[in-house]
């Protein structure tokens, strides 16, 4: 054989490599995309049969024909905006002052190293702090502090509380992103008239990076909405017929409520689950639509 | 100007109130700022001491080579043993089907995203792909329970109700994106001119992405990995609906098995006073698993680094 025949050969060879991996590669790229169409079709048939009004509109019951998700959703919408109410002020502000306050020295090195680090925390772990540190206070004695009862308990203080320090570092990184983002021509053309740090921050600043953070923050709020372990540890109940009414009733949240159905041996709490599952899906689709549609608008003004 | 008059003051007493009372507004919203990102020094502190206030008790009663090193872990059966290596193990077990699965697919969908899909194609499959990342994990948990656990029982007859197989593919599922997101982006900032040099010597498209690409991109490929392997550690929901409850040391993945978040939520699922030695043994399986997480975080965040050197 000569050695043309062999490039021949070899050259035949090479290109059907190219081929299978191209194919393979494809393969990889769909396997996501199907698993996920698996997963929602796999949800819809077991669930979508008990999705009624009652369904939504039914307290938690032993019998699973009777049994409702409104303990569950109420109490995710309240855990979820107290959570908003901590989360948003104190992400931002931390995201402003690393971005627009700090000098770029050792505290800012040492604060990025602990958000990163932060971030990769696993969840149960936050519950395990919010139990002791929020739910028992370290063992105090309930008293009323500047009108506030401590410890939380098992309340919907405590999960929010919880909650807002896991998606914490989420909302800073989003938020810093966004700072930066900013033109720094913006600041100058703001000090070059005589405006103080914060005056430049809250006039000029804020309102060309708020669209951008709002991304950040709804997809943060959607991460709280989804979690499960961290309410499991802090002890949010699974059986409350009841819709929270302040802020330190005690709470149930739709994964909860999900987790508890499909740990039951009946059949028909497992497609229950599968039905909350459907409600929560279709509730964070919502949140993502409005964060694509947020990050949409930011994208079309700046241009 | 008439003569003897005073001259006017540049500033007036009031503007200079002012403009002390405007400095001071500043120094306390400087201060607040400050204050908030200071909340993530406590939080990380939070959670190393409760971790440690609560496992240094557990600690005094196990010795800690027993935890470490023990085989047998009963915590809730008389005769209590607490060695966590069965908890360790489940969880390695299930890390380690979920990083099977997700690291080669991943990888594969990486590549394909960065070296061949048109960007329109990309700009499609990207966002769906990250659609995944965003299933809260009990939607996973009950997807294990509904549909992947039977499907295996169909196909492989000795496959439990909960077993460490079906919870290790759903995890991998989960963790699909993140490899596949984070390694595109590896790959994506691999410059130009060493394609081209591919190309200039008559490689094929698979000979540059698997010769010269995955290569280059090595470490932040790398990276992406352990990442999701830290996350695949770390995970709960999954793994305590579908993997069981049975702290075993094996490595047959049909069987059901615990894992360390496993054990954490099936404890705080029961009614353990605070104090007693269950509660405190999940603090004692708390620390171990934030220093397993912490260790693949810290080593990925450091290659990542190098990576960066590299090409920038």
């Amino acid at each position: 054989m000569t050695a043309s025949d062999r490039f021949r050969a070899d050259s035949g060879r090479r290109h059907r490599r190219e081929r299978t991996f191209r194919r393979l590669a494809l393969s990889a790229t769909w396997f996501g995309v199907v698993m996920l169409g698996i997963l929602i079709v796999g949800i819809l048939k077991d669930g979508v049969g008990q999705l009624s009004l009652d369904f939504l509109d039914n307290f938690p019951s032993r019998k699973p024909e009777q049994a409702g998700f409104k303990a569950a959703i109420w109490g995710s919408v309240w855990a979820v905006s107290f959570t908003g109410v901590f989360s948003v002020p104190l992400g931002i502000g931390a995201a402003i002052y690393l971005e627009e306050y700090a000098h770029k020295g050792r505290l800012v090195r040492i604060l990025e190293l602990l958000i990163a680090n932060l971030a990769g925390v696993p969840s149960i772990l936050y519950g395990m702090l919010g139990l002791i540190a929020f739910v028992r206070m370290f063992g105090l004695e309930t008293t009323t502090i500047l009108g506030i009862e401590v410890p939380f308990g098992r309340s919907v203080l405590a999960g929010s509380a919880t909650l807002t320090l896991l998606i914490l570092p989420v909302i800073i990184i989003a938020s810093r992103e966004a700072l930066r983002a900013v033109p720094d021509s913006l600041r100058q053309a703001a000090y070059g008239i005589g405006a103080t740090r914060w005056q430049c921050v809250r006039h000029h600043v804020l309102p060309a990076a708020i669209p951008g953070m709002l991304t950040g923050v709804v997809l943060a709020l959607s991460r709280a909405l989804g979690e499960t372990a961290p309410l499991i540890m802090i002890g949010a109940l699974t059986y409350v017929a009841f819709v929270p009414e302040t802020p330190y009733d005690l709470f149930t949240a739709m994964p909860i409520q999900i987790f508890n159905w499909a740990s039951r041996p009946q059949l028909e709490f497992h497609h229950l689950a599968a039905t909350g599952c459907i409600v929560l899906l279709v509730v964070l689709l919502g949140m993502n639509g409005l964060a694509v549609w947020l990050r949409n608008r930011a994208e079309s003004r700046k241009a | 100007m008439a003569a003897g008059a005073a001259p006017r003051p540049r500033v007036t007493a009031d503007q200079l109130r002012k403009r002390r009372s405007r400095s001071l507004k500043e120094e306390v919203i400087r201060l607040s700022l400050l204050g908030s990102a200071l909340v993530s020094v406590f939080v990380s502190v939070g959670i190393v001491s409760v971790l440690l206030g609560e496992a240094l008790p557990f600690f005094g009663e196990v010795s800690v080579s027993e935890f470490v090193t023990g085989t047998t872990w009963t915590p809730l059966l008389e005769p209590r043993h607490f060695g966590v290596l069965p908890l360790v193990g489940g969880t390695l077990l299930v890390a380690a089907i979920a990083a099977l699965l997700a690291v080669p697919v991943g990888s594969l969908a990486a590549l394909y995203l960065s070296e061949y899909a048109s960007p329109r194609v990309r700009r499609r499959l990207k966002p769906t792909l990250e659609i995944l990342a965003g299933v809260p994990t009990v939607v996973y948990g009950t997807f294990a329970l509904a549909v992947v656990t039977p499907t295996l029982q169909a196909i492989l007859p000795d496959v439990r109700v909960f077993n460490a197989l079906s919870a290790g593919i759903v995890v991998g599922i989960m963790i699909l994106p993140m490899v596949a997101s984070l390694s595109d982006d590896a790959l994506r900032a691999v410059p130009q001119s060493l394609r081209n040099a591919g190309y200039g010597v008559g490689a094929t498209k698979r000979e540059i992405s698997l010769g010269i690409v995955y290569p280059a991109a090595f470490s932040g490929v790398i990276s992406s990995y352990l990442l999701a392997i830290s996350r695949a550690i770390g995970e709960t929901m999954i793994v305590a609906m579908a993997a069981g409850s049975t702290p075993r040391l094996t490595l047959n993945p049909l069987e059901s098995i615990q894992t360390m978040t496993g054990y954490i939520v099936q404890v705080s699922l029961g009614d353990t006073p605070a104090g007693s030695i269950e509660f405190q043994s999940i603090f004692a399986v708390g620390l171990g698993l934030f220093l397993m997480t912490l260790a693949m975080n810290l080593l990925s965040q450091k290659i990542m680094a190098r990576f960066r050197e590299t090409y920038s």
